[in-house]
């Protein structure tokens, strides 16, 4: 197990994201479309970066609530991007488990090839819990 | 052989704490030349001077080094001290112990070390210096003043005021700028244009102004004090002199579809037109784009309406070529566009609005004559949004990384003249920071929400979604209630950034003033010298230097008179003796230099030189004293070494890296 230190430090390497640049202006909270489904709400996750509280983060509901739809990314005027904080912190639960349920070499056959990228990512991480 | 000097300051425990000064003094000792050196604990005080020049006095220097703070600061202080005790000013060097050595170094061994080898640089310099003289140029008692709004107005009054001519250039076809477009000022709510017009006829009358509407610099040429610039006076198509603002030709025009600037295109205007009501001069111009006598040949109404004879459809801009001695920039700002930030649905609803447009709705003078109303429909507004921080303070590359500073008082004070004139009307502020650092400013925004009712929520918008049944849905969040908000609004206003000028870009190259990357000015230093430019001679007033409210720009406005006056009373100005010269056996007339020199101060004269008893005409860069500032550009570019700089030579550039690596 790892120490939360080193796991903020991981989601910030995953994410790309520095979240001290966040000034809490909220935007994030106020274009999520799952926001009423989070109990830690998308302007929270960056404080929990920052306060190195990835246990709470990776055991919410918000974790696998995020839809990544991405409207936080695109808005954040900070660059700071929540979306791809969460989208970090469910690698290191998915990383941490240590398992593939699919190969990579897989993967080409079963996707439909208008399908973003991006999309793809996200999905598969959300759901092969 | 020099007799050198050495003064090494503690500046009490600033450099004194990190480098053992009484090493650096022991050291000097052993440079060749040096044949005094001592320490004290504040060189630039009397006392220390005192030192200086006893030590001049009795020991016979001609030259010296201070060891001390960044010659930015002092300099000048021991150049005057120098110069008093007999010796050339040119003849001193400064050693930057501080900003280079001990502010920034923690090791009191490495520092000293530093310090050492900085001192014997300047030593190995003052070796190879020379005596200087500097010149003299002469002073233009006349200053131009590009903008003509209340930074402008206020620049151009003031300077005036103190007895010297002042021309201003305004692009547009009136001036009052930005503040004219105005309704009511914060924080006391007056009507603006019962203060601005007032202010607009004091300059339109005053002898020694002279205003240029409708016109642009079009290229500056010269340096402080002589400047020589030319003006291009657009055609206006109607004569100044002989018209007399009746109004018919606005009245009669059939072209009449032109989307009026003024009110920020939210209305339409005439082809011929004055701005607004107030414009000095109340002179129209005809707006050739628009109108169709220009376009077909065949109209010609405004002349024929035109009791005065004063249409002129033949006229041509105009050059005008004036000299001046000092240069204000007052270009001011526009708000950024909003194409980039589709979220809030600018583009796709009448509804959603600029502050600024705002303004111009609220207006008693604007499109829908004062009445607060929704722009698709008419209908007033019951439910209000503003949605604060639109472009400011971003990161990423939609907005501007600063603070616009205006916005939140500016909406507190839509948000109260609303809630007074409107009481039944909700209004809702979106905030990230409420900032109001401003005499009367926190109070006013107290006001707003205490007295006035208005419902402030910390957060953002996230999205702005124009509903069939023409209301427009905000989704915003409440940051301290931790809830997610969707409320119906009437009408949104946006507190879009504010940016400068676009002209401004063109107009500091042609300057060559310094410009940041969010194109305002650049200060000579950011606290000590806010009003002026780094480039000698050119000054700032207003937003173009920074964003600010109306207080802080008429201020700075006043500010900048005075530097320009400071200048203007001078009759002749000592010109900087570190200039560049070339050497006509070394040039081989390539024009590199001219094309590096940022100040044109370069050119080409065809002379007969005498190579080692061979006589023949060569091609040979010739430097313009009084242009050159001295900024060593040519010396570097210079594949043949002609170019050398007085003060700076390269042989004591040489010089002091051969100290450095000794």
């Amino acid at each position: 197990m790892k120490t939360e230190h080193s796991r903020a430090e991981m989601i910030k390497e995953i994410s790309g994201v520095n979240p001290l640049k966040c000034m809490k202006c909220g935007k994030c909270s106020a274009s999520c479309p799952s926001y009423n489904e989070m109990d830690i709400k998308p302007h929270q996750f960056v404080s929990y970066v920052i306060n190195e509280d990835i246990e709470s983060l990776v055991k919410s509901k918000s974790l696998w609530k995020c839809l990544s739809c991405f409207a936080c990314v695109e808005r954040c005027p900070r660059d700071v991007k929540p979306g791809k904080l969460i989208d970090a912190a469910r690698q290191i639960v998915v990383r941490e488990r240590g398992k593939n349920y699919l190969l990579a070499d897989d993967i080409p056959e079963l996707i439909d090839p208008d399908t973003p990228q991006q999309l793809l990512v996200s999905a598969l991480r959300r759901y092969r819990r | 052989m020099q007799r050198i000097g050495v003064f090494v300051c503690h500046c009490g425990t600033n450099i004194a704490a990190t480098v053992d000064v009484k090493k650096v003094v022991e050291m000097a000792l052993h440079e060749p030349g040096v044949v005094h050196a001592e320490d004290y604990a504040y060189m630039c005080s009397e006392a220390g001077q005192e030192l200086i020049h006893k030590a001049i006095k009795e020991k016979h220097l001609t030259g010296l080094v201070v060891c001390s703070c960044s010659p930015r600061m002092h300099e000048t202080t021991f150049r005057n001290a120098a110069e008093k005790a007999g010796l050339n000013p040119y003849m001193v060097e400064i050693a930057n112990i501080r900003e280079h050595c001990s502010w920034i170094h923690k090791d009191i061994e490495e520092a000293t070390e530093k310090a050492v080898i900085l001192m014997r640089a300047a030593v190995a310099k003052v070796n190879l210096d020379a005596p200087l003289k500097p010149g003299e140029s002469r002073v233009t008692k006349r200053a131009l003043v590009i903008g003509g709004g209340i930074a402008g107005i206020q620049t151009a009054l003031d300077i005036a005021e103190a007895g010297y001519p002042v021309d201003i250039v305004e692009k547009t076809p009136s001036i009052g700028g930005r503040m004219s477009q105005l309704d009511k000022t914060f924080p006391t709510l007056d009507c603006s244009s019962c203060i601005l017009t007032p202010k607009m006829g004091e300059v339109n009358a005053h002898p020694l102004i002279n205003i240029y509407t409708y016109s642009e610099v079009e290229s500056v040429s010269g340096f402080v004090g002589d400047f020589t610039v030319e003006i291009r006076k657009k055609a206006r198509s109607v004569d100044m002199n002989k018209c007399t603002g009746c109004g018919v030709c606005q009245e009669k025009c059939p072209s009449k579809k032109t989307p009026s600037e003024f009110n920020r295109g939210l209305n339409t205007r005439s082809a011929i037109y004055t701005p607004f009501a107030q414009a000095v001069p109340n002179v129209p111009v005809i707006d050739r784009d628009a109108c169709i006598k220009f376009k077909t040949g065949k109209c010609g109404i405004c002349s024929k309406v035109c009791q005065a004879g004063a249409i002129d459809y033949d006229q041509i801009d105009e050059i005008v070529t004036e000299k001046y001695g000092a240069i204000v920039v007052a270009t001011g700002f526009d708000m950024i566009k909003l194409d980039k930030y589709d979220e809030y649905a600018y583009s796709q609803s009448k509804d959603v609005i600029t502050s600024l447009e705002l303004e111009r709705i609220m207006n008693a003078a604007g499109p829908t004559g004062g009445h607060l109303e929704r722009l698709s429909d008419g209908k007033a507004p019951k439910e209000m949004v503003f949605i604060q921080c639109v472009g400011s303070r971003c990161a990423d590359n939609r907005g501007k990384s600063y603070c616009s500073k205006i916005c939140c008082m500016y909406t507190a004070k839509h948000a109260m003249l609303i809630r007074d004139k409107y009481p039944d009307t909700n209004v809702t502020v979106f905030y990230i920071d409420v900032r109001t650092p401003g005499k009367n400013f926190d109070e006013f925004y107290r006001r707003a929400v205490e007295d006035y009712g208005v419902n402030y929520i910390k957060g953002q918008v996230g999205k702005v979604i124009p509903q069939p049944n023409g209301k427009l849905l905000v989704q915003g969040a409440d940051l301290l209630d931790n809830k997610q908000i969707l409320k119906e609004a009437d009408m949104v206003v946006l507190a879009a950034a504010i940016e400068p000028n676009p002209d401004v870009r063109k107009i500091a190259t042609m300057l060559t003033a310094s410009i940041d990357t969010n194109n305002f000015l650049t200060e000579a230093h950011a606290k000590l010298r806010p009003v002026e430019s780094p480039t000698a001679g050119i000054f700032l007033s207003g937003v173009c230097q920074g964003p600010k409210d109306i207080p802080e720009t008429v201020s700075q406005a006043g500010a900048a008179a005075v530097k320009a006056i400071g200048l203007l009373a001078k009759d002749k100005l000592l010109t900087n003796p570190c200039t560049a010269h070339s050497d006509e056996l070394l040039c081989n007339g390539c024009s590199q230099c001219a094309n590096v020199c940022p100040y044109g101060a370069i050119t080409y004269e065809d002379k007969e030189v005498n190579d080692h008893g061979v006589r023949e005409t060569r091609r040979i860069a010739v430097v313009n004293d009084a242009l050159c500032q001295g900024c060593g550009a040519c010396t570097v570019t210079c594949p043949s070494g002609a170019m050398d700089l007085q003060g700076f030579s390269n042989r004591q550039i040489l010089a002091e890296v051969d100290a450095i690596c000794r």
